[in-house]
């Protein structure tokens, strides 16, 4: 036992283990969580879509109790004997109520288990290739959608640094002092993706979509880098973890209401932070290619877009792979202009001084509370704007956001410079 | 050719900024959401469902009572008030039928039927469900109004030699019917 704690000691006074063993463990937990965010934002979708439609949305899926049959128990109604083990008599109310849930058939999961199920059909349907695509590019394409945004998500911090005796972990996996702009890099990377995609299914719709998508997320590229730059200059600092440290200490982006967060400058900064918020999640909802704004397989025009010689498990790909863009688009916005994993109003610094790993969790937390709500409002503008017409699009992207991002920088300057 | 151009609304230039716009049309939704999540959609009062929005949770909940009278469902053959077979085997619906669905073998009638004077009827009527569209023809070209589309439509095989419906489960599911066809009776 002794051994192997001086092992493991000797192990992670090693600063490059110690590294690397911090690092995978970060990776795999940053991984899952993207992952578990893309089926829920599915999920999220899916039910969000019904509930403003009128309708209840997939509310079905759940675990079937027959499994606990094929797996060996005899019992037909384990509702039933629940209740008897605990003198509930079935007629009760908790009983009725059990039955509304109908926890008698199955344990509910208010269809969670769909987006699960929908991805373990996909992965066991027939997969189809036809015979005239160009095969190397038609096979990267989907893993060149997918790929980018799990990568970015690189140097997005989910939590403050935790001192422990072998030294300080940064709750992020990859902490760069270039943040925004590797986001940026690599999301622009999954552009071959839709393009590659659209090209190697040698068939005039999907090439239609994939140049839509080319040009698309060229233009708002651009818009989307200039329109930081506001921010970039208000934290001085390019390093996403301090960026957050920032507004937890200072008060968020667009909640200046502790810290130097009261000071004249930073509310005279909400104009120009404002417009900078305003046109970064429209150009994040055009990156990630989401209503209104999905040029790139709108049905009515390009019967499916880019993807539509695909199936099955690649189709799969491209399927995720937009939604992972929408997590990792949303964990952008809310970590540059809404804090990112800071709880706020102070209460980092307090919970800190009480305990770090406490402090940690309560920030992953946030984090993910403040990113789902981001992805419901994804979900709810979707579900609320038409799609806009191509060379409207184009001329949003190029003749209105690029000059007012321009302006922008300057307004943004002024007042740097001016009020005090 | 002449042709009158439409008029198109004027944007002003809040429409234009488009924020304020889109504002609305959140608010809007999301009263949508709300509602249905309350359980108080609009129109619901009407619909008397269970549970969010206004769906109906189809196998809990079910439509049967609110069928329509022109709801199409299965065929089904009908007998007249008498009991007899008012099919007389003309197999016009067996060749109107557009998914080929109805499959006629024309017999003599039965001698210990109550009216003689038909010349043909069915040795055997088949309706293969699974071909079966619903969609009325057999019962329009029908000059003897002998079948008729119910108001069953939960049809649910296992099996496809289930699919195929024979006379006797025809005249089954139909039943009797009064009226509307004197031809064969005394009234003629």
């Amino acid at each position: 036992m002794d051994a192997i704690c001086n092992w493991w000691n000797d192990l992670m006074s090693n600063d490059i283990w110690f590294y690397l063993l911090t690092t995978a463990v970060k990776l795999v937990i940053m991984f899952a969580l993207i992952l578990a965010f893309v089926v829920l934002s599915v999920w999220i979708e899916r039910r969000v879509a019904g509930w403003i439609q009128d309708r209840p949305g997939p509310n079905r899926a759940g675990l079937p109790l027959f499994l606990l049959q094929r797996f060996g128990s005899k019992e037909k109604q384990p509702l039933k004997d629940v209740l008897h083990f605990f003198g509930i008599p079935e007629t009760s109310r908790i009983a009725r109520l059990c039955t509304w849930l109908r926890l008698d058939r199955e344990i509910p999961t208010f269809g969670l288990m769909q987006p699960c199920l929908d991805g373990g059909k996909l992965f066991l349907k027939q997969e189809t290739t036809p015979s005239y695509v160009r095969k190397l590019y038609f096979i990267v394409a989907p893993m060149l959608v997918l790929g980018p945004p799990m990568v970015a998500a690189a140097v997005l911090p989910f939590a403050s640094c935790v001192d422990t005796i072998y030294g300080s972990i940064s709750m992020c996996v990859a902490n760069l002092d270039i943040g925004p702009l590797w986001i940026f890099a690599i999301s622009g990377l999954s552009v071959y993706g839709l393009t590659l995609a659209g090209w190697s299914s040698n068939s005039k719709y999907p090439f239609l979509g994939g140049l839509r998508a080319t040009a698309q997320l060229i233009s708002y590229e651009v818009a989307m880098g200039l329109s930081v730059i506001p921010l970039l200059m208000m934290f001085g600092t390019l390093n996403l973890q301090s960026i957050v440290q920032y507004q937890a200490d200072n008060g968020w982006t667009l909640l200046p209401l502790w810290g130097e967060g009261l000071s004249l400058q930073r509310w005279v900064m909400m104009l120009p932070l404002g417009i900078s918020f305003l046109i970064f999640v429209t150009c994040v909802f055009a990156e990630a290619n989401r209503t209104p704004f999905d040029m790139a397989e709108c049905e009515t025009d390009l019967v499916g877009g880019y993807h539509t010689e695909y199936s099955s498990m690649k189709f799969a790909s491209f399927f995720m792979g937009e939604y992972a863009a929408m997590v990792i688009g949303s964990a952008v916005v809310v970590t540059l202009f809404l804090g990112g994993w800071s709880i706020g109003f102070g209460a980092d610094a307090a919970l800190a001084s009480y305990s770090q790993w406490l402090a940690v969790l309560c920030q992953t937390l946030m984090f993910i509370v403040k990113l789902l709500a981001f992805i419901f409002f994804f979900v709810w503008v979707r579900w609320t704007l038409p799609r806009f017409r191509w060379d409207q699009v184009m001329k949003l992207g190029w003749l209105v956001f690029l000059e007012l991002t321009v302006a922008n920088i300057f307004l943004t300057a002024a007042v740097l410079y001016f009020v005090k | 050719m002449s042709y009158i151009p439409i008029k198109r609304p004027k944007f002003s230039l809040l429409d234009k900024i488009y924020v304020v716009e889109l504002v609305k049309g959140l608010i809007i939704t999301f009263k949508h959401l709300a509602l249905s999540l309350m359980g108080k959609s609009r129109g619901k009062k009407d619909f008397s469902n269970k549970g969010v929005g206004i769906c109906m949770q189809f196998p809990e909940e079910r439509w049967d009572a609110r069928l329509p009278e022109y709801y199409r469902g299965a065929p089904t053959l009908v007998r007249g008030e008498d009991g007899r077979e008012r099919c007389v085997s003309c197999q016009l619906c067996e060749f109107i039928c557009p998914a080929r669905a109805i499959t006629i073998t024309p017999g003599e009638v039965d001698p210990n039927s109550s009216c003689q004077k038909q010349e043909k009827a069915p040795a055997k009527f088949e309706i293969d469900m699974l071909r079966c569209i619903y969609c009325g023809m057999c019962q329009e070209a029908c000059p003897e109004q002998a079948i008729f589309l119910s108001k069953e439509y939960l049809i649910t095989l296992t099996d496809r030699k289930k699919a195929i419906r024979d006379k006797e489960t025809l005249y089954r599911l139909g039943g009797m019917r009064k009226g509307l066809v004197n031809k064969w009776n005394q009234y003629k």
